[in-house]
């Protein structure tokens, strides 16, 4: 199937990934070369058979409700982009 | 090279124990060949100093008489997908070039708590997604054997570092093979485990139904000792369960009475001629030593790569969706706004394979394609996990190449990247069923190249696959041709 430029342009806003136009190029012949394999999967009949998410048929799994020790705030805020203090600093959300 | 990193890991954790080498010895001897290698581009990162703190932990606790712990101060390595505290955890990616993590892996404690010493973190295809690890941002992993050639991938840094005895064993990652293939490409053991026996937390997420930690050994003993160290329930991981085996490295070498599966879709009229003699004189190998091999069918083999790059690829768009530049990571500040940071972090700090499987998982889970493609694929799993299980059934292992061929040119197949997804053949269905597999190698081609066959056991069957791999081993006597 021919994956359009209108629809990379779609999956790319929602992955948000800007792309150059070479790379848009280059994904619409990758798409629609994926698209064209997976295809193969047309030729297996899967009328009577149910989805598999995961091997496993575990359903949830607990542990018991007991207060441990969280990350200390300054090990995690250490990895942080831009910070002040104890808080990340972010560009205003809402106005 | 230090004669003493040629001995296996079992035999190394030996020496140590009986103090005919000290850990600190061993783990100056890896990081002298560690900064040897470099050229193989093998490590991300080197952690000398805390290495050797804990081989010296070790010396001290065999001095007074205390147990130094299976892995005693003995030198191994960690893909650098898999994190560890205190030391950076790139997933050879822009986007974490500078992370470091304020938490152990759960494996890594473990490694720790055996008495390890982590000597380095290794090389990798950016996020795990490769067959070459030609897709770092460290750049590429060049094979030992052959620098023109790559070491497989994803895990390729870990692989190609325990062949070129860098260190004695080392922990890599398998989503759809980048265990095993590398293992194969660069002539070592290398098992990817059951899904569930060993915990994913702290292991960077790939793919989480299909994503699984193992070990990289030079011999199948090597990487059973190992698999003791790593199996265990994991209260931090769900989805992780209690090993059915006390021990595993106490294996006995056994193939009479196995009963060995062979698919003929395993064995294609266009599959490499050195692969197909290697493998067959493997198993012709088997059956001299008492295996009973057994025809059977995986029919839905051929849709099994298709349906690994739906799943694989829409499970990476929902797990790399976190890297936003917010908490960590790199950060694109220069844009206005929220919506800019997230863009222009993600253009700027991934790669171009990453990217394409962003846009292919989010093409498969979009709407409109979600049924054809996503709901499908999940379904023709159930199917090929069913096949696999069938086939077992009746066999203790079933046999494949590891991989199509041998390690292939470093570049030839970046110019086309989908023609290096067929590298996984043999080893995505494994990940789709979630069963264990070992690779093992079994010879080389006409260059001189190592060749991997893959024994796929039944689910928690590790013990048995050692055992027959073990004994392959013996007759084989390691690397030698059959």
């Amino acid at each position: 199937m021919k994956v359009t430029r209108k629809e990379v342009e779609r999956i790319a806003a929602l992955g948000r990934l800007e792309l150059s136009e070479e790379q848009k190029r280059e994904m619409e012949a990758h798409l629609s070369g994926m698209t064209e394999h997976f295809k193969m999967l047309d030729a297996v009949d899967t009328s009577s058979v149910p989805p598999t998410a995961h091997i496993l048929d575990k359903v949830n799994v607990l542990r018991p409700d007991k207060a441990e020790p969280s990350f200390e705030r300054d090990a995690l805020l250490a990895n942080a982009p831009e910070r002040d203090g104890e808080c990340y600093i972010v560009p205003r959300a809402v106005e | 090279m230090n004669n003493l990193l040629q001995m296996p890991l079992t035999e190394a954790v030996k020496a140590v124990k009986s103090k005919k080498v000290s850990a600190v010895e061993l783990t100056r001897a890896s990081l002298g060949r560690i900064a040897e290698c470099k050229e193989l581009n093998n490590f991300i990162t080197v952690c000398a100093e805390s290495a050797l703190a804990a081989a010296a932990e070790a010396d001290k606790k065999i001095a007074l008489g205390g147990d130094p712990g299976p892995l005693a101060g003995v030198p191994v390595a960690v893909k650098d997908n898999i994190s560890t505290k205190g030391i950076r955890t790139t997933c050879a990616s822009k986007f974490l070039q500078n992370y470091v993590p304020p938490f152990d892996a759960s494996v890594v404690t473990a490694l720790r708590n055996a008495g390890a010493s982590i000597v380095g973190k290794t090389n990798m295809d950016e996020f795990a997604m490769g067959s070459g690890s030609e897709n770092s941002y460290f750049g590429a992993v060049k094979n030992f054997r052959e620098r023109s050639r790559v070491a497989g991938g994803s895990s390729g840094g870990s692989a190609n570092a325990v062949a070129a005895c860098e260190v004695f064993a080392a922990l890599g990652s398998d989503t759809g093979g980048s265990i095993r293939q590398p293992a194969a490409y660069c002539g070592v053991a290398g098992l990817k485990p059951t899904y569930s026996l060993v915990s994913r937390y702290g292991l960077i997420a790939f793919a989480s139904s299909l994503d699984q930690i193992g070990p990289l050994g030079r011999t199948v003993r090597d990487c059973a000792l190992m698999l003791d160290v790593l199996a265990f329930a994991d209260p931090r991981d769900s989805t992780s369960v209690p090993r059915p085996q006390k021990t595993y490295s106490d294996f006995v070498p056994r193939v009479k009475g196995k009963r060995i599966g062979i698919a003929k879709e395993f064995f294609p009229d266009t599959l490499n001629a050195d692969v197909r003699k290697r493998l067959n004189a493997a198993v012709a190998a088997l059956e001299g030593a008492g295996a009973v091999v057994k025809e059977t069918s995986i029919k839905s083999f051929n849709a099994a790569l298709a349906t690994y790059y739906v799943l694989s690829s829409a499970e990476a768009a929902s797990n790399l969706a976190r890297f936003d530049g917010i908490k960590y990571g790199y950060s694109d500040r220069s844009g206005d706004g929220l919506t800019d940071i997230y863009f222009k972090s993600r253009t700027g700090g991934f790669g171009d394979e990453v990217k394409r499987r962003i846009m292919t998982g989010n093409y498969v889970l979009s709407s409109g394609y979600y049924d054809a493609y996503y709901l499908k694929a999940s379904k023709v799993r159930t199917l090929i996990k069913r096949e696999y299980e069938d086939a077992l059934r009746d066999c203790d292992a079933l046999i494949c190449p590891t991989a199509p061929s041998s390690a292939f040119k470093a570049g030839k197949k970046t110019s086309d990247h989908t023609q290096v997804y067929l590298e996984d053949v043999y080893t995505v269905p494994v990940n789709i069923a979630g069963l264990p597999a070992l690779s093992v190698p079994c010879g080389t081609d006409g260059g001189g190249m190592p060749i991997g066959m893959q024994l796929i056991g039944k689910a928690f069957d590790e013990k048995n696959l050692f055992e027959l791999a073990g004994a392959f081993e013996e007759i084989t006597g390691g690397n030698a041709d059959v």
